[in-house]
């Protein structure tokens, strides 16, 4: 076995313990639930209602409530009057229903004298939170609905030859929204941004997510191999401090993917719960990524991924041991967090000339950035990305190697820890 | 030719001379102990013997190959064992020295695991996990890892500290069996009595510097001392 396999190996081995695999797989049993418990809800939301009748008014205006109920509504309950509501909601209740509606006997003689009519509900609603509103919510939708069709009929009655439909909506719009130059037809700003919301909250997320665990790994893989007193023995061996590098920074980035992954499971199925629209929306409007586009996207979050893992190990080696790798993690998730909560709620080229220059220069943004970008045909923006990073990681790799090979991380840097001791302090 | 020859070093942390210009030189099959106190350079030495530290001045070779210069030539036969040294902690004994031995021989690196589970004496304990491993245990793993590879030289931080008497005469005899077989080491220690019993010569450093050498006898002789100790005593006062 090659020294780059062997270490590669043994890095694995040492990293998939089940204390690290066991918090990410509760996050994701815990993330699972939830989103099962949201999926539930969607399918509440998308449940008829159920409800009681009682129609005193025997007349074509009831019979347009009583059929939009019929059809759209599980109706439990039928009476045809006001005493026998007791009954009514005691069957409602039975059957875990949401209201009782009265037509009350003068429904129709009151529209006819061009008055208000008058339907009674009497709600019956188990709790008060968000999700406990959605069947009351289904109910009133279906009165709005049965007042639209009682509005034409009245119109119709009134004048055989309006066009109803015509005069209870008559201004439609037809938009066409322009974005970076790209002209989308039929779509506002408003479905654009429903519809880019998977590429502006998912991917940054998992980028955040893959840093923050796999950098949290090499930072306490060296402080380990310092605290274990490992180090010194492995750097006596014929290996390269390349290899020794290369191989510390490959597991973790193994490690943590895998990790990644099954934590994505988890978020994928919760978030997958708060998705209501149809999926194919984004493609019939050209708003998709290309094989082509995500093979970048690939490239950028691969090459971010090492940039990210060598700066971790870059302060990686000023730790000295387990406990202050932990505090060596902090600039790293505050790096990850800050283009993630941009790219999230901005847009790279709103934002003011100095806010892109420090966006720009966090290797973590341009993977979030990437598919937004590509969307929009910003190649250039994407390609600089890459090649930005690239530099980045072989800068930091070669610096990396450069401390192996000094006293460095034997003796311990000074420097590093007065500089954080002082920025504690502030 | 010298397996160690150690000429004006010096190393120097930023102010701080640890270590004050020393000449040494071991030969082949030698135990060589490098006796002083806490603080005395002792360690130093050794860091930069077995390629971790940078010399500041002078010239460190072994088996003729300059440190400074090529210190990747040089980890191909020298072994080092740190005074406080641990082991990976979620691999098993056997996993362990094969995860070295895959270092010095990628193709049949069994054998030389074979050997330092033989070295190990650790039983069936061997394929237990090093976290379950007492303190003496972890020792004579380490000591098995440091010697499977028959290295030229073999450098020892403090063998035997904070081992019980059986395990440190244990690894006092591997040492020994090891030199008969051709291995040169380097031993550090402030158990001089320990040093007296193992070393073939010995050099006394206090504060940097090399203040006598020689062969614990010849040097017994000249200060007229029982020990090694009391001859460290009188050389420093």
């Amino acid at each position: 076995m090659s020294a780059l396999g062997n270490i590669l190996r043994k890095e694995i081995k040492e990293l998939l313990t089940p204390a690290t695999i066991l918090p990410i797989v509760l996050i994701t049993v815990i993330f699972g639930a939830i989103g099962s418990t949201m999926g539930g809800i969607d399918d509440e939301v998308h449940k008829k209602p159920i409800i009681g009748l009682i129609n005193e008014d025997n007349s074509s205006y009831s019979s347009i409530v009583t059929n939009v109920f019929y059809t759209h509504a599980d109706v439990v309950f039928n009476g045809t009057s006001s005493s026998e509501k007791q009954e009514g909601i005691k069957t409602v209740k039975d059957h875990k229903g949401t209201a009782l509606l009265t037509i009350p006997s003068n429904f129709s003689s009151n529209l006819l004298e061009q008055q208000k009519a008058y339907i009674n509900i009497y709600w019956i609603i188990e709790g008060t939170g968000i999700f406990d509103s959605f069947p009351s919510a289904s109910v009133e939708t279906l009165l709005q609905y049965a007042e639209y069709n009682i509005s034409t009929y009245m119109i119709k009655a009134a004048n055989a030859s309006s066009n109803a439909t015509l005069i209870l909506s008559p201004v439609r719009e037809t938009q066409t929204t322009e974005i970076k130059g790209h002209e989308y037809v039929g779509i506002s700003p408003g479905e654009i941004t429903a519809l880019l919301a998977t590429q502006s909250t998912t991917t940054p997320i998992v980028m955040m997510m893959i840093i923050i665990i796999s950098g949290g790994m090499v930072i306490s893989s060296m402080a380990l191999e310092k605290e274990n007193k490992t180090l010194e023995t492995l750097l006596t061996l014929p290996v390269s401090r390349g290899s020794i590098v290369t191989g510390k920074i490959a597991a973790s980035a193994i490690v943590g993917l895998l990790l990644a992954l099954i934590y994505m499971v988890g978020i994928g199925y919760y978030m997958a719960s708060f998705t209501f629209e149809d999926p194919s929306g984004a493609s019939s409007f050209s708003l998709s990524l290309t094989p082509l586009d995500l093979t970048l996207v690939g490239i950028s979050l691969f090459i971010t991924l090492v940039a990210g893992l060598s700066l971790c190990m870059l302060l990686g080696t000023m730790a000295k041991n387990y406990k202050s790798a932990q505090t060596l993690t902090a600039p790293i998730t505050m790096l990850a967090i800050f283009p993630m909560l941009l790219t999230m709620f901005t847009d790279f080229n709103t934002l003011p000339t100095a806010l892109q220059v420090i966006v720009f220069a966090i290797p973590f943004s341009h993977p979030m950035m990437a598919p937004k970008a590509l969307i929009f045909g910003e190649y250039w923006l994407v390609i600089a990305g890459i090649i930005y990073v690239t530099i980045f990681a072989v800068v930091v790799i070669l610096l990396i190697i450069w401390v192996f090979k000094t006293d460095r991380l034997i003796t311990g840097s000074n420097i590093s820890h007065k500089f954080f001791k002082h920025r504690l302090r502030r | 030719m010298s397996t160690v020859e150690v000429k004006n070093f010096v190393k120097k942390y930023k102010e701080t001379e640890a270590v004050k210009g020393i000449n040494f030189s071991i030969e082949e099959g030698e135990i060589f102990g490098l006796i002083g106190p806490n603080g005395a350079g002792k360690t130093t030495a050794l860091r930069t013997l077995a390629t971790l530290l940078q010399v500041t001045e002078g010239s460190v070779k072994i088996l003729n190959i300059d440190i400074q210069k090529n210190p990747e030539d040089v980890r191909k036969f020298i072994s080092y064992l740190p005074e406080d040294a641990g082991a990976y902690k979620n691999l098993s004994g056997r996993q362990y020295l094969q995860f070295i031995a895959n270092f010095f021989s990628e193709v049949k690196p069994k054998p030389l695991v074979e050997k330092g589970v033989q070295i190990a004496n650790l039983g069936n304990r061997i394929d237990d996990k090093i976290d379950t491993y007492s303190k003496g245990m972890k020792r004579r793993l380490l000591i098995g890892r440091a010697l499977m590879i028959q290295p030229k030289l073999a450098i020892l931080d403090e063998p035997t500290s904070g081992l019980d008497v059986r395990n440190a005469q244990e690894i006092r005899s591997i040492i020994k069996t090891n030199a008969s077989m051709g291995t040169t080491f380097l031993i550090s220690s402030h158990n001089m009595l320990e040093v007296e019993f193992l070393c073939d010569r010995i050099a006394l450093i206090a504060e940097g510097l090399i203040v006598e050498e020689g062969k614990p006898k010849d040097l017994k002789e000249k200060y007229n001392a029982e020990n090694i100790e009391e001859v460290f005593m009188k050389v420093v006062s």
